[in-house]
């Protein structure tokens, strides 16, 4: 028996899995249409590469990677390609996004795929490779790269962590994956583990599955896997962080700011290591995963649903209950509320969760804090929540930054035990997000300083550059002129010489180089008049107001920059 | 008495001597106030406080020429963090032209002559062209400066407000009024 850690803080909400975990992973039905984002990963939006009207087979890939963090995005089925366009995405911000609409054609015809039979005689970059172009991402939550993670610095990894715990409440996709698919979990874990070099493999599984625990269990001996443990850890909230399952795992504390590489562990969830499977060995892309569809619906399941399936048609298939006022993505603690039910199933998309007023009832107005520090003992990350919130909701964000916000996972507990029912997490990303935002425009800032001050430096130099230019003519004109004095000419060349050096040789350039400006503008106007924009009639007078105000000032600075230029033509 | 005399006359000899070679040693290029105030004022380089850039206005501030409340594009951000810097009291804005949402410069392309006027204006050098040749703004470099607008001879430069999309969106501050205790 292997002996375990412990976090700090953590709490005990109702877990509510039971309702969705007793019934077997159902294929959904083939969706009317198909939304798909072309941003599902962190890092780098991927590029569109097909066209509306285009047939597309189910794998092929219609969204390439761009940059060096990114991830490519495929067609799930087969069909047709109706909309590259702007829409709804789950994203918390209601905005729109570029996303690919596909109309399946029923054939769900596969593209060739490419499949190994021996996986360990690949080279590690192009297994790497072939993960970014399958679009393996983790699929806990954080849509990070994997590509990009399996990779160990001078094979520093020892420990490679599983996750299987699903500590939020609700969710049972983890737990379904691994009772029915242990045996390809494994295989990819044995892949993940090659890529990184590490010993040995630890998976992580929280105590309330038994079953998928028995089923991880027998598929390690069934594969003969060595070095490789299932191990069943205490259900505590949110033990299926990263650094909280780690440090349960291993007792490695990853400290504040560090990263667990650094210390020998790289955390993965398990149907990541599923998917990795599937793309190595079947050159299958991620084009579907495993969705919970629980909460206020008659059949709270779990789908295999293809990416971009739209919300509403993937609930349909559970019954939703009528009084249901909308749906959160992940959990009940860490999930957001989808601004719409029309937008896909994404690959961050581990969990629906239809909302109603007596599952969900109206958050209770908030009260002052009392300082009763009931949040600091729930705090995985053993922050001080309480000064956070101070900091934040006072947007002191120097100070929240000096009592290490960026430790906060957001896993709600804080709030959670709240007696004052504070919603605490949202004042967190308030500041988080509102020192990116300061930060990017801080960097922008600086570069724009760097440009400019370049920029003063090269006009100095350029005038130098003149300046010793004139310089050294005159100097030239002069040693000329004092030949010339020194030995005359004979007088029918000096003739010769001056109708040569009389000739006017700068007006008439300048003044045809003038009248060809001219001539340029005048074209442009003439152009301009022809193709002039459509939408400057019918202006609201605020419009309206507008522009007369901007044509106000641009008259000025004309005049500005006229009255400036008359002043250089005197000096 | 005279010893002590002495020791400390030698002491106070020694430590001028090192204080006069720090001096020397530890020079500080231009006025470090200026930089610290350059460092929190937005570098649009736009004019629009009355002096031909950010550090010129710097300069002012540090001399106590100029008020700190005249940035346009720094907004009441940067009146709160000049105050905050200078430890003086916040005033609102007190320029001519008042803070608008960021923008960049767009250059409709069918109409450009090429005439390079607009390079020439740009303060941090984010329009790419050359002469009779089509000119483009680099976004990602345009602060928004507006400067380029007038001096083009056909009107082509428009400025596009920067609209709000999934990578710039920022959570909201929460909403939910504190109900005092009854
Ligand atoms: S639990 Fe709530 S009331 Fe208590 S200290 Fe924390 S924020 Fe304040
Ligand atoms: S949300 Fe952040 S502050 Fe609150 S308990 Fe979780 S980690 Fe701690
Ligand atoms: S108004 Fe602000 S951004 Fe523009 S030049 Fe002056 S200090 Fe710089
Ligand atoms: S000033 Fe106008 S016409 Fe001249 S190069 Fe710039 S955009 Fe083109």
């Amino acid at each position: 028996m292997r002996s375990l850690f412990k976090f700090h803080g953590g709490i005990h909400p109702a877990s509510n899995k039971a309702q969705s975990n007793h019934k077997p992973i159902t294929q959904a039905a083939l969706p009317s249409r198909l939304v798909i984002p072309l941003h599902q990963h962190v890092g780098n939006s991927a590029k569109p590469i097909v066209e509306a009207g285009q047939r597309v087979l189910k794998g092929q890939i219609i969204g390439a990677p761009e940059g060096h963090v990114s991830s490519a995005v495929h067609a799930p089925t087969s069909g047709v390609i109706a909309a590259i366009d702007m829409q709804q995405v789950a994203h918390p911000s209601g905005i729109p996004d570029l996303c690919i609409t596909l109309i399946p054609d029923g054939d769900d015809e596969w593209i060739a795929r490419e499949s190994c039979d021996d996986w360990q005689a690949v080279a590690h970059t192009d297994l790497r490779h072939r993960l970014r172009d399958a679009g393996v991402v983790g699929l806990g939550g954080a849509a990070f790269p994997s590509d990009m993670k399996l990779y160990s610095h001078k094979h520093q990894i020892k420990t490679l962590v599983l996750n299987g715990a699903e500590c939020e409440p609700y969710i049972t996709c983890d737990d379904l994956l691994m009772r029915e698919r242990a045996a390809e979990i494994l295989q990819g874990a044995e892949i993940m583990r090659a890529l990184l070099y590490a010993e040995e493999v630890l998976i992580g599984i929280e105590d309330n599955k038994p079953e998928a625990i028995a089923a991880m269990r027998s598929a390690i001996l069934d594969g003969k896997h060595q070095n490789m443990e299932a191990v069943a850890v205490p259900t505590i909230y949110p033990g299926g962080g990263a650094k909280q399952l780690i440090r349960v795992l291993t007792g490695i504390e990853v400290a504040a700011g560090m990263r667990s590489t650094n210390l020998g562990v790289q955390c993965f969830n398990v149907g990541t290591a599923y998917s990795t499977w599937r793309a190595i060995r079947h050159g299958e892309a991620l084009i579907s995963r495993i969705v919970t569809v629980t909460g206020n619906v008659g059949q709270p399941q779990n789908f295999e649903a293809l990416l971009g399936t739209p919300v509403n048609e993937l609930v349909a298939q559970a019954g939703p209950l009528p009084d249901t006022r909308g749906y959160i993505m992940g959990g009940p603690m860490m999930g957001i509320r989808l601004p719409s039910a029309e937008v896909g199933v994404i690959k961050a998309t581990n969990c629906l969760i239809a909302m109603s007023d007596s599952l969900f009832p109206p958050a209770l107005p908030a009260l002052p804090c009392i300082r009763c520090t009931r949040c600091v003992d729930v705090c995985p990350a053993e922050l001080q929540p309480q000064e956070l919130f101070w900091f934040a909701q006072s947007k002191n964000l120097l100070k929240a930054q000096e009592y290490h916000l960026f430790d906060c996972i957001e896993c709600g507990a804080c709030s959670y035990v709240c007696p004052s029912n504070i919603p605490l997490v949202e004042y967190y990303r308030f500041a988080k997000s509102e020192i990116w935002a300061q930060e990017t425009s801080k960097k922008a800032a600086d570069a724009a300083r760097e440009r400019h001050e370049y920029r003063e430096l090269r006009i100095e130099r350029e005038k130098q550059e003149k300046a010793d230019k004139l310089a050294a003519k005159e100097k030239a004109a002069l040693e000329a002129k004092a030949l010339k004095s020194a030995a005359p000419l004979p007088p029918a060349v000096e003739g010769a010489n001056v109708s040569l050096y009389d000739a006017p040789v700068d007006a008439d350039p300048e003044n045809t180089m003038q009248l060809k400006i001219q001539a340029a503008i005048d074209h442009a106007k003439q152009q301009a008049a022809v193709s002039k924009p459509e939408n400057t009639e019918h202006l609201t007078p605020q419009q309206q107001a507008e522009i007369a105000t901007i044509e106000a000032r641009r008259a000025r600075i004309r005049e500005l920059a006229l009255s400036s230029a008359d002043e250089h033509t005197k000096e | 008495m005279l010893s002590a005399l002495l020791v400390m006359a030698a002491i106070a000899i020694a430590l001028g001597a090192v204080l006069g070679f720090a001096a020397i040693k530890f020079h500080v290029e231009g006025n470090p106030l200026v930089e610290k105030i350059d460092a929190v004022l937005p570098q649009t380089q736009c004019g629009q406080c009355g002096y031909p850039g950010c550090k010129p206005y710097a300069t002012a501030i540090a001399e106590g020429a100029a008020d700190i409340n005249l940035c346009p594009p720094g907004g009441e951000e940067g009146i709160h963090k000049l105050a905050d810097l200078l430890g003086v009291d916040f005033k609102p804005f007190g320029g001519d032209t008042a803070p608008k949402p960021k923008a960049v410069a767009f250059i409709d392309e069918n109409n450009c002559i090429g005439c390079t006027l607009c390079i020439q204006a740009c303060p941090v050098d984010a329009i790419a062209g050359a002469a009779k040749q089509m000119h483009t703004i680099i976004a990602a470099e345009c602060t928004g400066c507006e400067l380029c607008v007038a001096p083009c001879p056909v009107d082509c430069i428009d400025m596009v407000e920067i609209e709000e999309n999934i990578s710039n969106w920022k959570w909201k501050y929460p909403v939910y009024p504190l109900r005092p205790a009854a």
